[in-house]
């Protein structure tokens, strides 16, 4: 008997095609706008279009009155039941609907539910707010400004806008290496907020029956057992009759992971009316009041020795969290894994001092395919590189190697306190400066300057941590960050998996049947694949901060392996031999001495149920939680090249080269999709997305008329390459891929535009790099900053 | 507008089921008529437009996105009288007018004379515009538009339509028409003027593109500085003069 | 659709209008009545239960709603129904045929160009009509007549290799081995 050929029957390595594309390319997915229950209502959010007011009243009695309106919420309603405030991830609180006073434009102020959305919309028109304007703050200088308002006034023990103060690392240990430094590098940035904006909005569809007692909520959620738990928690009701059905998403990258005011008001109305509640935001809802990504100020310091040797950081941020902390993210990390950054570069010490604050804006932070602000961090760490090397007058290449952690110094624990364990940085770094053309582009740069063209080329490396997390540090609201997988072999050798994950269009239905096929040598197109329905699902954390393939992927090895080791014992008995003188290959169990004799893994499953062993429990089934020993440290090197137009600013992409280790790649397209999907966001961070706020609190980019999403058109094409290093903890080597472009890559693009501008003395353009801020720094060779408020003059 | 709830109309009329207006022809005069359900799609498609109107021909492909091309119009365009059109700016340059025909027949309204406000046209409540007419060129026609979009159907950040009418070397109509820097549609009017009767020689060119700068009136926001808006028109009316010199014609 | 029962709505207020529209939706005629405002989407969704066609903004930028009128592109948040009056409507739902899917379809399939599937609709229409019309596009025209519909997941290089799939198999019926390899895995 021949071995199976593990790509042939869907293992990994191999790029199996999607079982999810035969119901999306026909229009069949399922996704939350498209579930229709009977007697389904419809509700539509009210809300403030002022950022900071005190409410003086509220008149629904029109909205009432209107035929086909059902019932009207307001703070005050909510109040009467105990939830006009509910608590959020990061152990704060949170207004569901407003009673005292709006704290940001967009905040929901009242719910109408009626019998179709247009008539919802209709009848939110009639309700009359009567607002008392308050001094706005649109950023953290204002926040934290003498006489300030107190954006917080709901909270005991809140005198002022700060959140947390919190700091990392070895401050003293740190003032000494920037003592002895030959040369101090600074850089001042900021982190524009930004929001992830996926194409389908949040909703959900909460259904109570009152015959049955059970809730049932439809909901676009990255995280179903999390909404589980918070909804337990927030509505009172008994867990085991909450069920939480997570369809088809459109789209999630950290937008659908918090609980939002709109589920828990449609849950309540569902309650209420004892009939199915839907509430669908509109795009301006989305974008102006769901949890947003980014905006932190850093200031920035590398003490550096004279032969270009870090010999130390310090970063100073700020984080502007909007008027609720909300974040998402290990409850132990206030500014969330920043403390990530320079993990990839071998410095003796390190201190991080991070502060938090409220201003009147949409509550967030931690969102957008971020890994737990590890973009910032990121980001920061290579814009800091770029500096640096720029001070010393060295080349940004040559910088690196020499910092990198070398090959042979694994385990290696970082002056911030991770455990980084494999990595060939330089490697990757000289697979993207052979990929780019690296001297003949600075040849050809060079050239170019003669002429009067500007060009530039940006390089960013780093390692970032993914698969959060070990449960000695990681949890959410005190739940451990572990994941699951359930795995039940039928017994004509298919198989039913389902995980405590929940993809977005990540492809697990695809790719968890792959680690099942390698493991267990049943082809992957007999293993159907379910997430997302928490009565059937084992209990997990849910998919974002790339965390699915290191957790839940690990626990489907896991699984797996436990039914291999008792379908070895099954083969033993069908095989009438003693389990040590079982072997296995892909499939098969068979005798050591004798080879052909043996039983597919198929046989053992069909045995399970008609021919067990003396004693055996019946059956082929198990499930797996997976506490990861470690994060993962996938490692990346992303090279753009740019020309830079001085008359006018813009700035166009030349080629962009990215070269990516995630350990075993389960399915190289799938992988090469995340890839490129995440440059995609870089690029859209680096050149056009951008929300602001004016003096007023007014959100500029509420809209995609504001807020720019590129097309293809836009965005330019990828070259990809790989190195892999397996994960030396992870079951299958593999780790985690989805963030890292959307992490590493936005530097690369602003380190080739400044590298472009390098000649006027600018030494930061603040993202979005517009053309009119490109074409600012051109001028005045100053820095360029783009923190609200935005000015407006005629 | 609807949609976002800015305006809740009582009746709404529907004219895209409107027989014989989808056209756009050329008369044997060279005047250029556009029948008001001719969709931008259809002008960017236009073998018509690309042999003989250049000015239009640059703006037709950068209107909106491709879908949205498939279904607004160039009149509809210049009557929703949006300060940022860009259809708008390319009529200014031409000197066009748009027909109106109603209860009291018809008539001719000249551009400057149809928008008298953001989104404000001058029509009465019974008329409709039917087409819009851009006038025979004196010569051969020639000239472009150019504007900043952040992305694919962002609204202008600045653009320059141009629309020369050449005899041989010699300029004999010139006109500049210009989005996205002030209230409205400016005519730069001046800028313009120093272009008639010479050949387009790289100081008159740079004196009409200081001329168009001057002549915005830009706001600071988020697209940027009004300094920078200035720039993009000097900028673009420079390229869009220099492409139709002979030197700029060898390099394109 | 049966005769032989239907519920009715309560009796609307005197004052909402209503009108009859009738629309061949993917060679079906199709009646409904609507409201003047009621835009087409909501209609294709909500009244005819095709729902494949999706809303994803409130500008008409993002393009998730595109479905062919009379074999046009046409962004259906941005038209009424009674606008449709009389004219063909294609919808996702309609691109396959009664055996088998169209080749753009397959072709978003083979070259991974859909990844959360929302936006996928819309592209896939949208190319069709491009193919249509230009039936050996280069990357550049199917980028340039993409523009028109956004897509945050997959970075849109798969979408353009989809659609020179599809423009392959449509012109010779022959497609040179997708980039990942023979696509035909067993498994």
């Amino acid at each position: 008997m021949t071995a199976l050929d593990e790509v042939k029957i869907g293992g990994l390595g191999s790029s199996r095609r999607r079982v999810e594309d035969n119901r999306f390319v026909r229009g069949k997915g399922s996704y939350l706008d498209d579930i229709t229950l009977p007697g389904m209502l419809h509700m539509e959010i009210l809300r403030s279009p002022l950022a900071h007011a005190r409410i003086n009243s509220i008149d629904t009695s029109k909205a009432w009155a209107m035929p086909g309106v059902r019932l009207v919420l307001t703070g005050e309603t909510m109040a009467a039941r105990n939830l006009a405030w509910m608590p959020t991830l990061s152990y704060d609180t949170q207004a569901v609907l407003a009673t005292d006073k709006v704290r940001f434009q967009g905040q929901e102020v009242a719910c109408v539910i009626a019998d179709d959305p247009y008539i919802a919309k209709d009848a939110c028109q009639a309700i009359v707010v009567d607002y008392e304007p308050l001094p706005v703050v649109v950023n953290p200088t204002g926040s934290l400004a003498e006489g300030a308002p107190v954006i917080r006034d709901d909270k005991e023990n809140q005198p002022d806008n700060v959140i947390y103060d919190w700091e990392v690392g070895d401050k003293d240990g740190t003032d000494r290496a920037f003592a002895e430094a030959d040369l101090v590098s600074e850089i001042e940035l900021h982190y524009p907020r930004s929001h992830p904006s996926p194409i389908e909005c949040c909703g959900s569809v909460a259904d109570f029956n009152r015959a049955t007692s059970k809730l049932t909520v439809y909901l676009t959620t990255q995280a179903p057992h999390i909404i589980r738990a918070a909804v337990a928690l927030v509505a009172e009701l008994p867990e085991h009759m909450i069920r939480i059905v997570a369809p088809d998403i459109g789209g999630g990258f950290g937008n659908k992971v918090p609980v939002y005011p709109g589920y828990v008001a449609a849950i309540l109305a569902s309650i209420l009316l004892e009939r199915p509640v839907k509430w669908i935001e509109d795009r301006t809802g989305n974008l102006i009041s769901t949890g947003f990504a980014r905006d932190v100020y850093l200031q920035g310091q590398l003490a550096l020795r004279r032969d270009g040797k870090i010999l130390g950081v310090r970063m100073n941020t700020l984080a502007d969290h909007g008027a609720f902390f909300s974040d998402a993210q290990p409850s132990k990390f206030k500014i969330g894994l920043m403390h990530s950054a320079f993990a990839c570069y071998d410095i003796p010490t390190a201190h991080l001092q991070a502060r938090g604050v409220y201003t009147n804006k949409a509550p967030g932070g931690v969102a957008y395919r971020c890994s737990f602000r590890v973009t910032e961090a990121m980001f920061f760490q290579e814009r800091m590189v770029q500096a640096a090397a720029d001070d010393l007058g060295m080349d940004q290449a040559e910088f690196r190697r020499r910092n990198f952690v070398r090959d042979d110094d694994f385990p290696h624990r970082t002056p911030f306190g991770f455990l980084t364990d494999s990595g060939q940085y330089a490697k990757c770094l000289d697979v993207g400066l052979e990929a780019i053309g690296y001297q003949s582009f600075l040849q050809e740069k060079e050239e170019a300057a003669k002429r009067g063209r500007l060009l530039g080329i940006g390089i960013s490396t780093m390692t970032e941590p993914l698969g959060a997390g070990n449960s000695r540090e990681y949890d959410i609201l005190g739940i451990k960050m572990f994941d699951s997988a359930e795995l039940r072999i039928h017994m004509t050798g298919k198989a039913l998996l389902r995980t405590g994950a929940k993809s977005q269009g990540q492809g697990h239905e695809t790719t968890w049947a792959q680690i099942v096929a390698h493991e267990l040598g049943i082809p992957a197109e007999d293993v159907l694949v379910e997430e997302g329905d928490t009565d059937t699902s084992p209990f997990g954390m849910g998919t974002y901060a790339s965390r699915s393939t290191p957790v839940a992927g690990a626990a489907v090895a896991m699984v797996s392996r436990k039914i291999k080791a008792k379908a070895r014992k099954i083969a033993a008995h069908l095989l009438e031999i003693s389990e040590e003188d079982v072997e296995w290959e892909l499939g098969r169990f068979y005798v050591r001495s004798q080879p052909d004799r043996g039983v597919t893994i198929q046989e053992c499953a069909a045995a399970a149920y008609s021919n067990m062993p003396d004693g055996m429990e019946p059956g082929l089934e198990n499930v797996a939680y997976y506490d990861p020993p470690n994060l993962t440290w996938p490692f990346a090197c992303y090279i753009a090249t740019v020309e830079v137009d001085p008359e006018t600013g813009v700035w166009d992409v030349l080629r962009v080269v990215a070269v990516d280790d995630c350990g075993v790649r389960i399915n190289p397209m799938i992988v090469e999709g995340q890839i490129m999907g995440g440059l995609t966001e870089a690029y859209a961070m680096a050149n056009m997305q951008f929300i602001t706020f004016d003096e007023e609190g007014n959100c500029i980019g509420a809209n995609f008329t504001d807020y720019l999403l590129p097309t293809s058109w836009e965005t330019p094409g990828f070259e990809l390459h790989e190195v892999v290093t397996p994960c030396p903890h992870h079951p299958i080597g593999a780790k985690g891929i989805g963030e890292c472009a959307a992490v590493g890559g936005p530097a690369a693009f602003v380190n080739a535009v400044m590298d472009a501008v390098k000649g006027t003395g600018a030494r930061n353009i603040d993202m979005p790099v517009f053309p009119d801020r490109v074409y600012q720094a051109l001028q005045t060779g100053q820095d360029v900053s783009g923190a609200p408020p935005v000015r407006a003059e005629a | 507008m609807l949609k976002l709830r800015f305006a809740s109309p009582e009746m709404l009329v529907d004219i895209n089921e409107i027989p014989d207006l989808a056209y756009h022809v050329r008369d044997p005069d060279g005047a250029i008529r556009v029948g008001a359900l001719c969709r931008h799609a259809d002008l960017e498609r236009s073998t018509l437009l690309a042999q003989h109107q250049p000015t239009m021909m640059g703006a037709a492909p950068v209107v909106a996105d491709p879908i949205v091309r498939n279904r607004g119009t160039l009149v509809g365009s210049l009557c929703h009288a949006d300060p940022q059109g860009d259809w708008a700016s390319v009529m200014m340059a031409l000197d066009a007018s748009v027909i109106a025909y109603g209860t009291q027949g018809r008539r001719s309204i000249p551009i400057r004379d149809l928008v008298s406000g953001p989104f404000q046209n001058t029509l009465s409540y019974d008329e409709i515009a039917v087409e819009a007419v851009v006038p025979p060129p004196q010569g051969v026609a020639t000239g472009g538009y150019l504007k900043l979009e952040r992305r694919v159907g962002d609204f202008a950040t600045a653009g320059v339509a141009v629309a020369i009418d050449r005899v041989g070397d010699r300029v004999v109509r010139a006109g500049i028409g210009l989005t996205g820097v002030g209230g409205s549609t400016i005519a730069a009017d001046d800028a313009a003027a120093v272009l008639i009767d010479g050949s387009l020689s790289a100081e008159n060119i740079s004196e009409a593109a200081e001329l168009a700068a001057a002549a915005a009136r830009p706001h600071t926001d988020h697209r940027g500085s009004a300094d920078y808006k200035r720039q993009l028109i000097r900028v673009f009316t420079r390229r869009l003069l220099n492409r139709l010199t002979t030197a700029g014609e060898e390099a394109a | 659709m049966t005769s032989l029962y239907e519920e009715m709505a309560p009796t609307p207020a005197d004052e909402v209008p209503v009108r009859q529209v009738t629309i061949t939706v993917n060679g079906e005629r199709r009646s409904a009545r609507v409201e003047p405002r009621l835009l087409l989407v909501h209609l294709l969704r909500q009244g005819f239960k095709l729902t494949g066609t999706h809303i994803g903004c409130d500008t008409t930028n993002c393009g998730a709603c595109t479905v062919l009128v009379d074999g046009t592109p046409i962004k259906s948040c941005t038209m009424l129904a009674v606008q449709a009056d009389g004219h063909d409507v294609m919808t996702v739902e309609g691109l396959a045929g009664p055996s088998e899917l169209h080749a753009i379809q397959e072709g978003f399939k083979e070259e991974h160009g859909l990844q959360c599937g929302f936006c996928t609709p819309g592209m896939m229409l949208t190319s069709k009509a491009l193919l249509e019309e230009n039936p050996n596009p280069t990357e550049d025209e199917i980028r340039w007549a993409l523009g028109g519909n956004l897509c945050r997941c997959t970075g849109y290089q798969n979408i353009v290799k989809a659609v020179m799939w599809a423009a392959e198999k449509l012109g010779d019926g022959a497609v040179s081995t997708a980039e990942y390899g023979d696509g035909e895995v067993t498994a």
